[in-house]
């Protein structure tokens, strides 16, 4: 991708170097005002709250993080809705990496009656609006009694249109016909083929479905705030959205704290993926 | 044990030979594979969707007996003025929001084409606001445009000009957001149209500059006429969510107003469709009404992303 970029503006020497310059200085300003919120929380969470409001305001980091992070840990079950966060994005996670790929296998390389029929209803469900289906959601999980445990949170969510989209685009390229048809000859059922043929070769594929599935659902926050109505049993988000939310006046410093706690996960598994994310997303939307 | 070994054959085997297996027996391990997710949906979202119509033609506090109600939910939804508002306030945000964002992402997408050096560092970090959540988000905007303390008002006080009542004045409420909104978003689409622009030949280029044509000319005469398929991608996909926005407003001014966390914040300004039909369904328990709204949502939506569609394809035929 990028040797392409290098071949460009070879022939004009004469400036370049200072349009090169101009360029740097503008995409500075802009990677700036992308890190400043990030840059604003630290020092929101470094200071106290009357710190915080002080004209001028502060714009070095303070000395009042331990504090911060003493007085989140009292006010909300930190640790507790972390805990459940991660098993909600895990299990989520694990889940929709097997059902996804399991059906996009199918989809990518078998031919079975009714295939054109299902394959057009995945892609309509994709584009069935959440709000469409909260009401009956919440009434049928109400009646299952899973409203207020984090089984409401993952069943919903174990398999998506999206995922066994992409996944399907994903297989139809990278697994070949050759490799299923060896296999098939020595004696390996669908299952064996599955598991020992096509999961290997795309791997890099489910590593960009399990991050950006454990993102988005370490993020989600609309459903997760409906059907948590225990308030001491929640998510993160949940969690922090309550502290935020509940005092009438925000104690900035020890939110802001906690969203910055709550970023630290998300922000390993991002920068495990990053290149995988950033390079895979450009691809879905070009092919 | 004993009974296991009496079972019958397996299927396959006892099937004569010669006679053709039938479709569900030769193809239930496909069928049964691709199964979950269709299960999930009839539950999830099958059901629902039929069941919210149901729902949407009664009087429903979602705990006692339904009452048949007819048309009457969406009789009334065409004539509530506090829906339109929030239509209304939808549509303000999501322009505010999507054409700056838009122009600012293509706008860095071009720079960082032509930048050879650090384009991964760029990259990487132009993408960071947009894996952050949007509570998280929301918490940190909420302070910076707080009116009493915030960062833009003392940035506005430094310059000597007057403090303005950010989560207080109905277009105050929409900037904030939509800052929130462009801010998430540019480096993600930046990213996007990024990838576009990479699958452009080089070779046009250089015929323009063969015939002369400078920056300006060659953007809208090559650039941005490939960047059509693209253009289109993002414009449908910020239509969708967009419209739908729900966590940036729930978020930002669940403290301004105390009747309700969807309320919007003062005069409902900041009152997305979506938190409306939240604050009908969840906070006034009116099932049958928020079903209804839920509909008109849907609908609005799929209007407004037709007529999206349709503007940036005709203008890609002129």
């Amino acid at each position: 991708m990028a040797s392409i970029q290098g071949t460009r503006g070879h022939g004009r020497i004469r400036g370049t170097r200072t349009r090169g310059i101009a360029l740097h200085a503008v995409l500075i300003v802009g990677l700036l005002l992308s890190a400043f919120p990030f840059y604003w929380a630290v020092i929101m969470s470094t200071h106290t709250s009357s710190e915080i409001f002080a004209y001028p305001p502060k714009l070095l980091p303070g000395s009042h993080f331990l504090e911060n992070v003493r007085n989140l840990f009292h006010s909300v079950a930190f640790f507790g809705s972390m805990g459940n966060s991660l098993l909600v994005a895990g299990s989520v996670t694990f889940l929709v990496l097997f059902f996804d790929s399991l059906a996009a296998f199918v989809f990518a390389k078998f031919d079975f009656p009714g295939k054109n029929v299902l394959f057009a209803l995945l892609m309509l469900i994709f584009m069935v609006p959440a709000q469409l289906s909260a009401i009956p959601q919440f009434v049928i999980m109400a009646k299952l009694g899973w409203i207020g445990t984090m089984t409401s949170l993952i069943v919903p969510a174990a398999a998506n249109a999206f995922g066994i989209f992409w996944m399907r685009q994903y297989m139809r390229g990278a697994i070949h016909d050759e490799l299923l048809d060896a296999s098939r000859i020595d004696g390996a059922n669908f299952l064996r083929q599955y598991w020992h043929v096509a999961l290997p070769v795309v791997r890099p594929g489910l590593a960009f479905l399990g991050i950006f599935t454990f993102m988005g659902q370490w993020n989600d926050y609309a459903w997760p705030l409906i059907a948590l109505t225990n308030p001491r049993n929640v998510t993160l988000q949940v969690a922090l959205s309550q502290l935020n939310g509940t005092h009438g006046t925000t104690d900035y410093g020890i939110v802001v704290t906690g969203a910055l706690l709550a970023l630290v996960p998300l922000l390993i598994v991002f920068a495990i993926g990053a290149k995988q994310i950033i390079g895979d997303l450009g691809k879905g939307a070009i092919r | 044990m004993a009974t296991a070994l009496e079972k019958p054959a397996p299927t396959v085997e006892s099937l004569p030979a010669g006679r053709p297996r039938t479709g569900l027996r030769r193809y239930w391990h496909l069928y049964a594979a691709i199964s979950p997710f269709y299960l999930l949906f009839l539950c999830f979202g099958l059901i629902p969707v039929g069941f919210s119509l149901y729902v949407s033609l009664h009087r429903w506090d979602g705990l006692g007996s339904m009452e048949w109600a007819g048309l009457s939910q969406y009789r009334y939804l065409l004539s509530d003025s506090d829906f339109w508002q929030s239509v209304g306030n939808t549509i303000v945000i999501w322009a505010l929001a999507t054409f700056p964002m838009i122009f600012l992402a293509m706008v860095t997408a071009v720079m960082l084409n032509s930048a050879v050096r650090f384009k991964n560092v760029y990259r990487f970090a132009y993408f960071l606001p947009n894996v952050t959540s949007v509570v998280a988000v929301a918490i940190v905007f909420g302070s910076v445009f707080s009116t009493n303390f915030g960062l833009v008002n003392a940035l506005l006080q430094a310059v000597g000009l007057d403090q303005v009542a950010w989560l207080n004045t109905p277009w105050g409420i929409k900037i904030a957001i939509a800052t929130l909104m462009t801010w998430q978003w540019t480096g993600y689409n930046a990213i996007i149209f990024l990838a576009g622009l990479q699958t452009i030949p080089s070779e046009l280029y250089e015929a323009a500059r063969m015939d002369g044509a400078g920056p300006v000319q060659t953007f809208f005469r090559i650039t941005l006429p490939m960047l059509r398929p693209v253009l289109l991608f993002v414009l449908v996909v910020s239509t969708v969510t967009g419209l739908q926005s729900f966590s940036e407003p729930q978020v930002l001014l669940q403290n301004t107003a105390n009747e309700s966390t969807f309320s919007g914040g003062p005069g409902h300004a900041g009152r997305t469709m979506v938190l409306y039909f939240f604050q009908q369904t969840f906070d006034n328990n009116d099932f049958g009404y928020g079903a209804a709204v839920a509909w008109g949502v849907f609908l609005v939506v799929i209007l407004f992303s037709i007529i999206n569609w349709r503007l940036v394809q005709r203008r890609g035929e002129d």
